[in-house]
């Protein structure tokens, strides 16, 4: 048996996927989600073969939702923006159908991914790329998930972020929360006259810094609005004071 | 900017070009007359080295000067005088530095019509070329202008194009009747008779006429009914129009972009069901219909003013009614309103 869950925000369009997908015996539709949190918690409870999802959705869209995801089902992309293929590819979608989409198209999309998945002729990896251009919803907010729930943080609530192995550490005025995410493409969507990279493992917010200190020679360490202390590499320290006018 | 510079190189190798040939061609007519080679060469350089000198001064002032063309006569008188100046400048430069060498001077003294008619014919070709030049760039330039200012025009008829027929509201309005066709196919006939009707209403919309409210209220709630078949029990919107308030008149694409906009911001920033709400009030004599919608307080940050991309509507209402105060919007208890306010003439 096939396992799918249909992530859709447009009850209809939910209807149509599931109406294509009964020409397949096999398949079983565990689910239906109208938002991305739904899809999430469905994911993490059904563990789907493979999941249809639409793009533009309540609160977080499709590829937000993704990001919350380790490891990533398989994904047929259903949406009416053609915008989004080449980042929908770069994400290692299985296919991208634009709406409205025939029967043969989807059963075309279906079938090659049947094939592929009994005989992979190689196996991409699997989890979510994220160095890719970010639309501007995701560069005004970070979508993390802790353990029992789904936070939105809004980019002007950052006060510094840190690395942490494969993830990020994002310090809030709310707390702490975590992402799997690399620095530098924090680097890169970040505004840079806002955040900037004072160290291989840090990044912080201009605004947050009340004071620079000299504590040895060679060495700098930026104090930050709620205390914190944050190391400032040599680059790091020529760049700062390039952002903040002081060279 | 590469253009006009590699216009520019193509001008200097003109001069350069011109005066390489020149000079090679008087050096032989010198020697003709057994002037040694030195002296030729010498004779040659100076001679066209000063045409050359002429030619750009020439330039310099076309640059900042472009004789009216009834003034056909100016750039003669020019010629004629920066002639005599450097035959002038020749002869007593070449007299100062050969004062031993009579049998050439002879020669400049017997070559110096020659040398004069020589200079003038050189110097107005230069001038010519010059003149050509610059009307030719300024043709050039015209032409990119008016090139530049049709391609703006069209794109801002294709933006506002697709504006009207919103392909992202199209496409998946489609894709629903797609779905309908197959097991409720009443439904789905009469949500291609709703699009159609709306389509038309878009397609009617003149930029510059305005229509009674009652119209446009009917043209929206067909836009709201398709969007409610979209997205189900999740929207419900409402319509509230005092009787006399039907009759004012509205100007096309105020009231559809602010509708499309609650409805995209309640629908987006919110899980489960979104009110929206058209009210539409007399206050004095203004026109007043306020929209409302759900968002989210803890992830939105509303901008104060006109954010949400309601500029062009505020642009629209500035063009018609000169005026930046008739889109006000609010936010509250998770409520966002939007109020444009229509002056309506008595």
């Amino acid at each position: 048996m096939i396992k799918c869950v249909i992530i859709d925000d447009e009850p209809l369009a939910r209807l149509v996927v599931r109406e294509y997908l009964g020409a397949f015996k096999e398949v079983d539709v565990l689910q239906e989600c109208g938002d991305g949190f739904e899809g999430v918690k469905a994911i993490m409870q059904h563990k789907p073969d493979i999941i249809f999802l639409d793009i533009q959705m309540p609160k977080i869209n499709g590829f937000e939702m993704l990001e919350l995801l380790d490891p990533v089902p398989d994904v047929i992309f259903t949406t009416a923006f053609d915008e989004y293929a080449i980042k929908a590819f770069d994400n290692n979608a299985i296919d991208y159908l634009l709406k409205p989409f025939s029967k043969d198209r989807f059963e075309k999309a279906f079938e090659k991914w049947l094939t592929n998945r009994v005989n992979p002729k190689e196996n991409p990896s699997k989890t979510f790329m994220d160095n890719r251009v970010r639309n501007q919803d995701e560069n005004s907010r970070i979508v993390v998930k802790t353990h029992n729930q789904i936070r939105i943080i809004p980019i002007h609530e950052i006060i510094y972020l840190e690395a942490y192995d494969d993830y990020v550490k994002i310090h809030t005025g709310d707390g702490l929360f975590v992402k799997k995410r690399t620095m530098s493409s924090f680097e890169q969507g970040l505004n840079p006259q806002e955040f900037v990279r004072v160290h291989r493992s840090f990044m912080i917010k201009l605004d947050q810094i009340t004071r620079i200190e000299q504590p040895e020679k060679d060495s700098h360490v930026a104090l930050l609005k709620n205390g914190s202390r944050v190391p400032l590499s040599k680059t790091g320290y020529a760049k700062l004071k390039v952002s903040l006018g002081m060279k | 900017m590469q253009i006009q510079d590699i216009k520019y190189t193509r001008f200097v190798s003109f001069y350069i070009l011109n005066g390489i040939f020149w000079i090679a061609a008087q050096t032989y007519i010198v020697t003709g007359f057994n002037i040694p080679i030195k002296i030729a060469v010498f004779d040659a350089l100076l001679s066209n080295l000063l045409v050359i000198a002429a030619g750009i001064s020439t330039y310099n002032i076309l640059r900042f000067y472009k004789p009216a063309r009834e003034n056909i006569l100016y750039p003669r008188i020019w010629a004629l005088l920066l002639t005599i100046v450097i035959s002038a400048l020749f002869r007593s430069i070449t007299f100062h530095l050969f004062k031993t060498d009579s049998a050439y001077l002879h020669f400049i003294e017997l070559s110096m019509p020659v040398r004069v008619v020589f200079n003038l014919l050189n110097i107005t070709i230069l001038s010519v070329f010059t003149v050509l030049w610059f009307y030719f760039n300024e043709q050039q330039q015209n032409q990119q202008r008016t090139l530049d200012a049709e391609t703006l025009t069209k794109e801002a008829e294709l933006v506002s194009l697709r504006q009207q027929l919103q392909p992202h509201f199209l496409f998946n309005s489609l894709n629903s009747i797609s779905a309908l066709v197959g097991t409720r196919p009443e439904e789905a006939r009469k949500m291609i008779h709703q699009l159609s009707e709306f389509l038309r209403g878009t397609l009617r919309n003149n930029e510059h006429e305005s229509f009674a409210l009652a119209d446009e209220l009917k043209h929206l709630q067909l836009y709201l009914d398709i969007e409610k078949v979209r997205f189900g029990h999740r929207l419900s919107p409402f319509i509230d129009a005092q009787p006399e308030t039907l009759r004012c008149k509205i100007p096309p694409l105020v009231l559809q972009p602010l509708v499309e906009n609650a409805i995209k911001f309640g629908l987006y920033d919110v899980v489960g069901e979104v009110e929206i709400g058209i009210v539409c009030k007399m206050e004095n004599t203004n026109l007043t219909v306020t929209i409302t919608n759900p968002f989210d307080e803890q992830t939105s940050t509303p901008k104060k003013g006109a954010g949400f991309g309601l500029t062009s509507v505020q642009r629209r209402l500035y063009l018609l009614f000169a005026r930046n105060d008739l889109l006000v919007t609010n936010y509250n208890n998770s409520l966002f309103t939007t109020t444009v306010i229509i002056p309506q003439a008595i």
